[in-house]
C-alpha cells in the first residue's frame, strides 16, 4: 500500500521546534490574569479517622481566598468512577476527591487551600489543623489478605477488592504428574511512571460562553470531560478540556485524579481562574504507583523440557483505593502471562488487593513487566535445573507462525486474547545474531573476581491498540495544506509527526504541509486518546481512512475543474496533477477556494474539503519481542553494570523508525529503573520513604545502558489498514526479566525479587558462594 | 518578611522587581520575567530541568533565590538561538538525532551542555565523558542515547 | 515545595557577616552554595527565621598554596577546587574527591566551606579533609579558633560551630612528596550520596614499608571517622594484598554504619571494608610509583 513512501521514513519531528526554543506551552506556563493558586492539604497518616478539621487560621492567613474540605463539596457527589475493566464489587473501593471520615494512604487529599500565590497557599496549608485518630496500617498485599488483617475499607469487609481466575486444562493433575515442577514466590517492587513534568491544571470559566475550560488534560481528554461533567452535573458541552504540551505520560498522567475534580470545582465556586501545579513531593505520593505484585507461580515440564502447565496466584497491591483503571493492571498480567509459548494447561488467579499505600494504576507495559519477569524467571530456573540452554528451552515451546492467529485461552475484560500474527522463533534467531551471543559467552569467561559476568534473555508478547476505536477528520486548508483533527493525544511521543506521516500517505499531500490538532475537546468532537500503545494503531488508522476518503473528494473536485477523469489524477505535493500531463494541474489552495459554499451549494455539492471517519477494531494487535542483556556484577559492592543490551521487536510496520527506536530505548531505561534502581519504599507506619528524587532513583545517563535496537516488520497485523502494531511498551516490557536472568547467570543464584538493589545482589552472591 | 528590590540581567535585558527573599530564581524567571522555557521538575536540585547559566556557569535555578541573582547575569534557553533566530548547533543536533521526546527536560540539558560542547575537544570526546556531563539532568523519555549522539554531532560541527 | 518566609541579609565582608551572626545567630542559618540548605527549605524541613547569605563575601573566595599548606577560603566553589591545577599538584586527593560531589551544576554553586559546615557523614569533602588532617578556621565577633576534624564534626549534620561562628578557611597541610592517595566510594548512581567511601593516604619508606597512613571513612558513622587502629597496623609493614586485607578488617572492626532504604548497616559494613581494601591498594600503587 506504499503510496509516497512517507510511512516508514524517519522524517524529522514536527514537535521539536518550540520545545527546543523554550517557547512550547506546558500547563504551568499558562498565565491568566487574576489566577488563584491551589495547594492540597494531604494526610500525613497512612490510615486514620478524620476527627475534625479546623480551617479558620488558614482562612485568615494572608492572601487566602478559600479553604475547602469534604463538607464544602456537593452533598451528593459521587466518587471518581472507573473507566475500564470495571466490575461490581470494585465500586465499593473508589476514591472521593476529598477524604470524608477516613484517610487510607499518606498523601490522601483532605482539604484545598486557594490563595494569591502558591507560596501563600503553602503557608496557609500549614495552618489547617486536622485531628486524626490513627488506625492500624496494612501495607503488604499478603498481609492484607491474611485473616484478621486491618480493613482498609470497612463497609465491603474485605481487602480483596476484586479478581477472577482464568483456567483451562487439568492443571492439578498435570502438576502432580510432571517430570519437573519449578515453583517460586516472585515479587515485583512498587515503582512508578514519574514523568519529568509533574501534573498540573488551570481551570477557568469563560465569561462569554460560560464554558468551564480546563488546561492540562492529557492522555484521555474526552473521557475525562465526560467524567468531570458528570461529577459536576454539567452537560458535557459546558466543559472543555485542553491538552497543551505534555511532559511525559507513561500511563500515569492524564487519568482522572482527585485534583481533576477539585481544581475545576474551585474555579467554578470562586469564579476566578485556579491553577494547581503538583510539586515533586506530592507527585510521588499522589500520582498513581504501579507494579507491586506478589506471585506464587509454578511451571510444570516434561522430561524433554516441554511446557505442560503454568499456574499462578498473585496479589496486585492497588493501594488505598481502586482508581480509574479498575482491574486493568492485574487483568493484563493474567491475559499476557502465557507469553509466546504454548500451554496445555493454565491457571491464573487474580487478586486485586487494597492496602494503605498510594493507589496504583497503569505504567508502561502495565501488568506485563511483572508477568514477563515471573514467567521468564521460572523458565530460566527450569533451564538451570534441567541443564538445558535457556534459549533452547524457549525455542522448544514457542508458538509456531503456522498456528497464527492463535487464541491463547486468556482474555482481557471478557474479550479473548487472539494473537494476530508473528514468527517468534525467527525473531529470537535474528535478535541473538544481532546481540552476538557467541561473543558475549566468550566475554563472560574473562570476568575477574570480585566481578562476575552473565547474559540473560527474555521473550514477550505485547499488546497494543486497546480502546477499540478512534476518530479523525482531515481537511484541506486555505493555504493548500491539510490539517488533521485527531482523537488521539500527545504525551510527548511524537504523535503529530506520526499522524502527519500517515495523513501524507493516505492523502498524497506533502508531510511538511500537514498540521495536526488534538486534545482540545472543543475542536475535536470525540476520541479515545493515548494509552496502551494505541495512538498510532487506532488513531493512525482513523487518520488513514479519513485521509483516503478526502483524497477521493479532492480528486473529484479537481476532476470537475480540470475536466479530466478522477482516475487520471493524482495528488502530488501542493496540487492535483494529471498523470502523464503534469502541466495540467490545480493547486489545493485553489481547490479550497472552489469548495467554498458560494461555489458549490448551487450545484448541490458539499462545501469544503473535509472528511471524517472512525476506525473500530474488535481485536487488539500483538507485537512481540526479545530482550538480551549482558551484565557485569561487582559481588562486593552489589553494583550491576549493563555491558550490553539488545532489543528485537516486531511491530508489523514502523511508521517512523527513528521514533520507534526512541520509544524502545527510552522504555529500556525505564525498565532498567524498575530492575535495579527505583522502588517506592514505605516504612512500617506507611510513610513513603522514597519520597524525593534523592531516594527515588531515576536512571541517569550513567545508568541507562546503550541499547542496540532491531526493529523487524515480519508480521504486519491484518487488524488495521496500516499493518502497524504499537511500539510504545516493548522497551520496558521485558527489561526486568532479562536483567534478572543475566544476574542469575552471573551469580549462579536465582533472584526472585525486583529491584535488584546492591544489597540484594551482595546477598545473592554470598548465598551462591556459600 | 522584608521584600527586596532586585535587578537581574536576563538574556541581555534587565528585569527589575520587588520580591520576597524566598522567591526561588526558577519562579522569578518563569513567572516574573515570563520566560517559561526554563522548567521546574523537582525543586530540590536533582532533575536539572531548571538549569540556567549564572554568569556563564550552569546552575540549578530552583536552588537559588531571586535576590541572589541581584546584579548578576542569567541566560536561559530562550537566548540560545542565534540573532537571526537560527537554532544553536546544539539545538539543531538535538532535532536531527531525535534527542527529545516530550521535551520538558530539554532546556535544562541544553543549558548544561552548551558550555560543555563549546569547551570540548571532539578528538577526545568519548561516550563516557559525555554521559558524565549529562548525569546531572534527568530525562524520562529518551534513555539518553540520542542525547549522547546530539552532543557528539554538535561538538563536531562547532569545532569543525 | 516553596520555602517558608525568612528575613535575608547579604553582608559584603566577613566583619559584617560576623556582626549579623552575633546579633541573630540563634535564629539564623548561613547560606553559602545552598545546594543542601535550599532543598531543606523547599521541603520546609528547615524553617530558619533569617538567612545570612555569605555569597557576596568575596574575601572568602581564595585558594593559596604556601608555608606547607593549601588554604581554601570557605566560599571556594567545588568547581574551582576541581579545576585548580595548583590544588591537583599540591593535594591530588582533593581533585580526585571533589569529582564525586554531585554533578556539574552542583559543583558550580556548592562551596567547600558549606559542605564542611553541613557535616553530612555521606559527603565526600569532609572525609577527605579528615584524612588530610585539615584544620578548620572558625571566626566570630569574639575571635578566631582553629579546630581539627575530630573536634569540628559532632554528629550527623552537626558541628561544634557556635551560632555566632562562621567557618572561614580550611587549611590543608600538604602531604609530603611521595604520598600515595585514593578516594573511592560506591553510590547507587554516580553523583548520589555514597553508601560507603574511603579516603586513604599512604607513604612508603625506602624499604617499601609504610611510614605514614591515613584512612578516613564515609557513611561509616555519624561523622567522618579516621580508622586509627588500621593506620597504626599499617606502619612498618609492606603494602601487599594481605596487609591491605587485614587493615581493612581492622578499619571496620568497630564501625556501626546506620542503615537506610538503600542499604542496611550490615551491607554497608561489608561495603566499606571492601572499599577500604580498594583504596589502600590504589593508594599503595601510587605511593610505589612515587617511591
Amino acid at each position: 500500500m506504499a503510496r509516497n513512501g512517507v510511512i516508514g521514513s524517519s522524517v524529522p519531528r514536527k514537535e521539536d521546534e518550540s520545545l527546543l526554543r523554550g517557547t512550547a506551552l506546558f500547563v504551568d506556563d499558562v498565565a491568566r490574569s487574576g489566577t488563584l493558586h491551589a495547594c492540597i492539604v494531604r494526610s500525613p497518616f497512612a490510615h486514620a479517622k478524620v476527627a475534625s478539621i479546623e480551617t479558620a487560621a488558614a482562612e485568615g492567613a494572608p492572601g487566602v481566598e478559600a479553604v475547602l474540605t469534604a463538607r464544602d463539596l456537593p452533598p451528593g457527589l459521587r466518587p471518581i468512577p472507573m473507566r475500564m475493566f470495571t466490575s461490581g464489587p470494585l465500586n465499593d473501593y473508589l476514591q472521593h476527591p476529598l477524604a470524608r471520615d477516613v484517610v487510607r494512604y499518606s498523601g490522601e487529599p483532605v482539604a484545598v487551600v486557594v490563595a494569591e500565590s502558591r507560596y501563600a497557599a503553602e503557608d496557609a496549608a500549614d495552618l489547617v489543623e486536622v485531628e486524626y485518630e490513627p488506625l492500624p496500617v496494612v501495607l503488604r498485599p499478603d498481609d492484607a489478605v491474611a485473616p484478621g488483617a486491618p480493613l482498609v475499607h470497612e463497609r465491603p469487609g474485605s481487602n480483596r477488592a476484586g479478581g477472577f481466575t482464568i483456567e483451562w486444562g487439568d492443571v492439578d493433575r498435570v502438576f502432580a504428574e510432571a517430570a519437573l515442577v519449578v515453583e517460586e514466590r516472585i515479587e515485583c517492587g512498587r515503582h512508578a511512571a514519574v514523568p519529568l513534568e509533574t501534573r498540573g491544571l488551570v481551570a477557568e470559566v469563560d465569561r462569554l460562553t460560560g464554558v468551564l475550560t480546563v488546561f492540562g488534560a492529557a492522555k484521555i481528554p474526552h473521557v475525562n470531560r465526560r467524567i468531570l461533567a458528570s461529577l459536576l452535573e454539567l452537560p458535557e458541552e459546558r466543559v472543555r478540556l485542553v491538552e497543551l504540551h505534555v511532559g511525559g505520560g507513561f500511563g500515569a498522567r492524564g487519568e482522572f485524579y482527585p485534583e481533576d475534580f477539585l481544581v475545576p470545582f474551585c474555579a467554578l465556586r470562586l469564579e476566578r481562574p485556579v491553577a494547581w501545579t503538583e510539586d515533586r513531593s506530592e507527585h510521588l505520593r499522589a500520582c498513581n504507583h504501579s507494579r507491586e505484585q506478589v506471585h506464587d507461580a509454578a511451571l510444570a515440564l516434561d522430561a524433554d523440557g516441554r511446557f505442560l502447565a503454568l499456574r499462578d496466584r498473585f496479589l496486585n497491591n492497588t493501594g488505598g483505593y481502586v482508581r480509574t483503571h479498575g482491574l486493568v493492571v492485574p487483568g493484563m498480567t493474567a491475559a499476557l502471562l502465557p507469553g509466546p509459548y504454548r500451554w496445555p494447561a493454565y491457571r491464573c488467579e487474580v487478586n486485586q488487593v487494597v492496602t494503605n499505600k498510594t493507589p496504583a494504576g497503569t505504567y508502561r507495559a502495565p501488568g506485563r513487566y511483572e508477568a514477563n519477569f515471573v514467567r521468564e524467571r521460572l523458565i530460566d530456573i527450569a533451564a538451570h535445573r534441567l541443564g538445558v540452554d535457556p534459549v533452547e528451552l524457549r525455542l522448544r515451546n514457542l508458538i509456531d507462525r503456522s498456528e497464527m492467529p492463535y487464541a491463547t485461552g486468556t482474555h482481557t475484560d471478557g474479550h479473548p486474547v487472539v494473537y494476530d500474527s508473528g514468527d517468534y522463533s525467527r525473531l529470537v534467531g535474528l535478535t541473538l545474531e544481532r546481540f552476538d551471543r557467541t561473543r558475549w559467552l566468550a566475554w563472560k569467561e574473562e570476568a575477574v573476581a570480585p566481578r562476575r559476568r552473565g547474559i540473560g534473555i527474555a521473550l514477550f508478547v505485547e499488546k497494543s491498540g486497546i480502546g477499540r476505536w478512534d476518530y479523525a477528520r482531515v481537511e484541506i486548508t486555505s493555504d493548500g495544506g491539510a490539517r488533521v483533527f485527531s482523537g488521539g493525544a500527545s504525551v510527548g511521543q511524537g504523535l503529530e509527526t506520526v499522524l502527519a506521516q500517515i495523513c501524507a500517505e493516505g492523502l498524497g499531500v506533502e508531510y511538511e504541509r500537514i498540521s495536526v490538532v488534538h486534545g482540545d475537546t472543543a475542536v475535536v468532537p470525540d476520541g479515545m486518546g493515548a494509552f496502551g500503545s494505541r495512538a498510532t494503531t487506532l488513531g493512525g488508522s482513523a487518520v488513514f481512512r479519513s485521509a483516503a476518503r478526502l483524497r477521493e473528494r479532492v480528486l473529484e473536485l479537481a476532476s470537475e475543474h480540470l475536466e479530466i477523469a478522477a482516475s487520471d489524477l493524482i495528488v502530488r505535493g501542493d496540487r492535483v496533477v494529471a498523470r502523464g500531463a503534469e502541466s495540467r494541474s490545480v493547486t489545493l489552495a485553489e481547490l479550497h477556494e472552489l469548495s467554498r459554499p458560494a461555489r458549490v451549494l448551487d450545484r448541490g455539492g458539499e462545501p469544503f474539503l473535509s472528511e471524517h471517519d472512525y476506525f473500530l477494531s474488535e481485536d487488539m494487535t500483538f507485537p512481540y519481542g526479545v530482550h538480551c542483556a549482558a551484565v557485569e556484577v561487582d559481588t562486593e559492592t552489589g553494583e550491576v553494570e549493563l555491558s550490553g543490551y539488545t532489543v528485537g521487536y516486531d511491530i508489523g510496520r514502523a511508521i517512523n523508525p527513528v521514533l520507534v527506536d526512541g520509544q524502545i530505548v527510552g522504555g529500556v531505561a525505564q525498565g532498567v529503573g524498575g530492575a535495579l534502581y527505583e522502588e517506592l519504599t514505605y516504612d512500617e507506619e506507611g510513610q513513603l520513604v522514597a519520597g524525593s528524587f534523592m531516594d527515588y532513583l531515576l536512571p541517569t545517563a550513567g545508568e541507562a545502558p546503550p541499547v542496540d535496537v532491531l526493529v523487524t516488520e515480519d508480521a504486519p497485523t491484518p487488524r488495521n489498514p496500516l499493518g502497524a502494531k504499537g511500539a510504545g511498551e516493548g522497551g520496558a516490557a521485558a527489561a526486568g526479566a532479562a536483567i534478572a536472568n543475566a544476574v542469575a547467570d552471573a551469580l549462579g543464584a536465582e533472584p526472585t525479587r525486583l529491584p535488584l538493589t546492591p544489597e540484594r545482589i551482595v546477598e545473592l552472591a554470598r548465598g551462591a558462594a556459600g | 518578611m522584608t521584600r527586596r528590590e532586585v535587578e537581574v540581567e536576563i538574556n541581555g535585558g534587565i528585569v527589575r522587581r520587588t520580591v520576597e527573599p524566598r522567591l526561588l530564581l526558577s519562579d522569578f524567571i518563569r513567572h516574573e520575567a515570563r520566560l517559561t522555557g526554563t522548567h521546574v521538575g523537582c525543586e530540590h536540585g536533582v532533575c536539572g530541568a531548571c538549569t540556567v547559566q549564572l554568569d556563564g556557569e550552569p546552575v540549578r535555578s530552583c536552588l537559588l533565590f531571586a535576590v541572589q541573582a541581584n546584579g548578576r547575569r542569567i541566560r536561559t534557553v530562550e537566548a540560545l538561538a542565534g540573532p537571526g533566530g537560527e537554532l544553536h548547533p546544539l539545538q539543531q543536533a538535538f532535532h536531527e538525532t531525535h534527542a527529545l521526546q516530550c521535551g520538558f527536560c530539554t532546556p535544562g540539558f541544553l543549558m548544561t551542555l552548551e558550555p560543555f560542547v563549546r569547551d570540548a575537544d571532539p578528538a577526545t570526546l568519548d561516550e563516557a565523558t559525555i554521559r558524565e556531563a549529562l548525569a546531572g539532568n534527568l530525562c524520562r523519555c529518551t534513555g539518553y542515547q540520542n542525547i549522547v549522539k546530539a552532543v557528539q554531532l554538535a561538538a563536531e560541527r562547532i569545532h569543525a | 515545595m516553596k520555602p517558608p518566609p525568612f528575613e535575608y541579609d547579604d553582608p559584603g565582608t566577613v566583619e559584617e557577616a560576623l556582626a549579623l551572626l552575633a546579633e541573630h545567630g540563634d535564629d539564623a542559618k548561613v547560606l553559602a552554595g545552598g545546594q543542601s540548605l535550599v532543598p531543606l527549605l523547599n521541603f520546609r524541613l528547615a524553617r530558619p527565621e533569617r538567612l545570612i547569605d555569605v555569597n557576596n563575601v568575596g574575601e572568602l573566595d581564595y585558594l593559596r598554596v604556601g608555608d606547607g599548606a593549601l588554604r581554601i577560603g570557605a566560599l571556594v566553589r567545588h568547581s574551582a577546587l576541581e579545576r585548580s591545577d595548583e590544588v591537583a599538584a599540591a593535594v591530588p586527593l582533593l581533585r580526585e574527591t571533589v569529582r564525586f560531589v554531585g554533578h556539574v551544576q552542583i559543583r558550580n554553586r556548592g562551596t567547600v566551606g558549606g559542605s564542611i559546615a553541613h557535616a553530612d557523614p555521606a559527603a565526600e569533602l569532609p572525609v577527605a579533609m579528615a584524612a588530610l588532617d585539615a584544620r578548620f578556621h572558625v571566626r566570630s565577633s569574639r575571635g578566631e579558633r582553629v579546630v581539627g576534624a575530630d573536634e569540628l564534626f559532632v554528629t550527623h549534620l552537626t558541628t561544634s560551630l557556635e551560632p555566632d561562628e562562621l567557618l572561614t578557611e580550611i587549611e590543608v597541610p600538604l602531604p609530603e612528596p611521595g604520598t600515595g592517595w585514593a578516594f573511592v566510594e560506591f553510590a547507587r548512581r554516580h553523583g548520589d550520596f555514597a553508601l560507603g567511601g574511603v579516603a586513604a593516604l599512604l607513604r612508603l619508606d625506602d624499604r617499601g614499608h609504610c611510614e605514614r597512613a591515613a584512612i578516613a571513612l564515609l557513611s561509616a558513622a555519624p561523622t567522618p571517622v579516621r580508622a586509627r587502629e588500621a593506620e597504626g597496623f599499617l606502619l612498618g609493614r609492606p603494602l601487599d594484598e594481605q596487609t591491605g586485607r587485614e587493615a581493612a578488617a581492622l578499619a571496620v572492626a568497630d564501625i556501626r554504619p546506620s542503615g537506610d532504604i538503600h542499604g542496611s548497616s550490615e551491607y554497608r559494613h561489608g561495603l566499606i571494608e571492601a572499599l577500604t581494601r580498594r583504596a589502600l591498594s590504589a593508594a599503595a600503587d601510587r605511593a610505589k610509583e612515587a617511591a
